[in-house]
């Protein structure tokens, strides 16, 4: 991957040597192991600082919202599918973007390889599929598919869907993985065990949203959340409030969330809200045949009525 | 999310099928009635120490 960053770089500085675009968006080292941030590269110093590696996991499709500029934007198999769904939702233009398309094996799960190693993580490395990590506690190399973001191990869009340039060759994208089945084990529980399941999996939720603000898809000036007149839901820690913060925010999500994952990995208590989108997900699929962001031809299942779009549960 | 099946319906009515409407509204309350009160999405009191 380290010839990504290479050839991104390469191809940010001709686009803006040429005027082609204002600014680059893509991703500089962070300030810790496994946290690359977003960068905006508006010079060719600024371009310097990009990189490209298995910590890329954070949506940047999250900052072209409303944008006016010209922008160059790295985008991986689902940025490129939340960038169709902004492009979808007139959140940007797609004659603004120059879309430079990663090819991705997927982004390496922070949580777990912090999880694995003793002491605190200094530094992480990686060769082609393998993951170097030096703790406190000493050094330990793992094979890179398996410390990989859950959403990413059963990913079948690595390739970007819409792009204008691309650094690598496209990668095989992966066929054999069973992408719904921890979806249902949670439909074939009954609704008391269903209820539990919720109740734990959001017992540690504090509410600080930053699943909602890393999330492409929640771009509302004024999220339901947030509004005070009227108040849609308690703004207390009581679990009812955070569930229904949770759904609620899941449901807005549905037909257009792609299983980035970024959601998931700005927690900062490890929560997988994803089991509620990738619910939705999966009905889309199962409904309507639908899977968001493919393509730029066609609108979402729940902003357009089709004679045929199943009715069984209306009485 | 855990909420019983049956208690939550979906129905089309136009504005114009009022027997469908009062036909409607009677069966689903009494389906919700023999579910008994609803336990779920219900905030305990806050506890005042
Ligand atoms: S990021 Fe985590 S803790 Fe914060 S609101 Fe979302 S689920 Fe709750
Ligand atoms: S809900 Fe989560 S997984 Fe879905 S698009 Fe938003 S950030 Fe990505």
């Amino acid at each position: 991957m380290v010839n990504y960053s290479d050839k991104i770089r390469e191809i940010s500085k001709r686009l803006l040597k040429d005027c082609k675009v204002d600014m680059i968006i893509g991703f500089r080292k962070g300030s810790v192991p496994m946290m690359n941030e977003p960068h905006f590269a508006r010079t060719a110093e600024d371009v310097d600082e990009l990189v490209w590696d298995s910590n890329c996991g954070i949506n940047l499709a999250n900052y072209l919202t409303d944008r006016k500029e010209k922008i160059g934007v790295a985008a991986k198999g689902c940025d490129s599918r939340n960038i169709v769904t902004h492009i979808l939702e007139n959140k940007i233009k797609r004659e603004q973007l120059t879309i430079i398309g990663v090819p991705c094996k997927g982004m390496i799960d922070k949580r777990k390889i912090a999880g694995l190693v003793e002491g605190e993580v200094l530094e992480v490395t990686e060769d082609e599929e393998q993951i170097n990590v030096k703790s406190s506690g000493g050094k330990k190399s793992f094979k890179k598919t398996e410390v990989l973001q859950e959403n990413c191990a059963v990913c079948i869009h690595r390739n970007p869907v819409v792009y204008d340039e691309m650094v690598a060759e496209p990668v095989p994208e992966q066929t054999d993985v069973d992408r719904y089945e921890d979806v249902r084990k949670i439909e074939e529980m009954d609704p008391e065990q269903r209820w539990a399941y919720f109740d734990d999996l959001f017992k540690e939720c504090i509410r600080c949203y930053a699943c909602r603000n890393a999330c492409p898809l929640c771009y509302c000036p004024t999220c339901f959340v947030d509004e005070a007149k009227p108040q849609w839901v308690g703004k207390s820690q009581d679990p009812i409030d955070i569930r229904t913060f949770h759904f609620l925010r899941a449901y807005h999500c549905a037909g257009r969330c792609t299983d980035c994952g970024a959601c998931q990995r700005a927690c900062p208590v490890g929560i997988n809200m994803r089991m509620l989108t990738k619910k939705l997900e999966k009905d889309c699929k199962d409904l309507y045949n639908w899977e968001a962001g493919l393509t730029l031809d066609s609108r979402p299942p729940l902003d357009f009525y089709r004679p045929d779009d199943p009715e069984d549960f209306i009485k | 999310m855990g909420v019983e099946p049956g208690r939550l319906q979906f129905s089309w009515i136009s504005s114009a099928e009022s027997t469908k409407f009062v036909d409607v509204v009677t069966k689903v309350t009494e389906a919700v009635k023999t579910l008994g009160p609803n336990q779920r999405f219900v905030k305990k009191e806050a506890k005042v120490a």
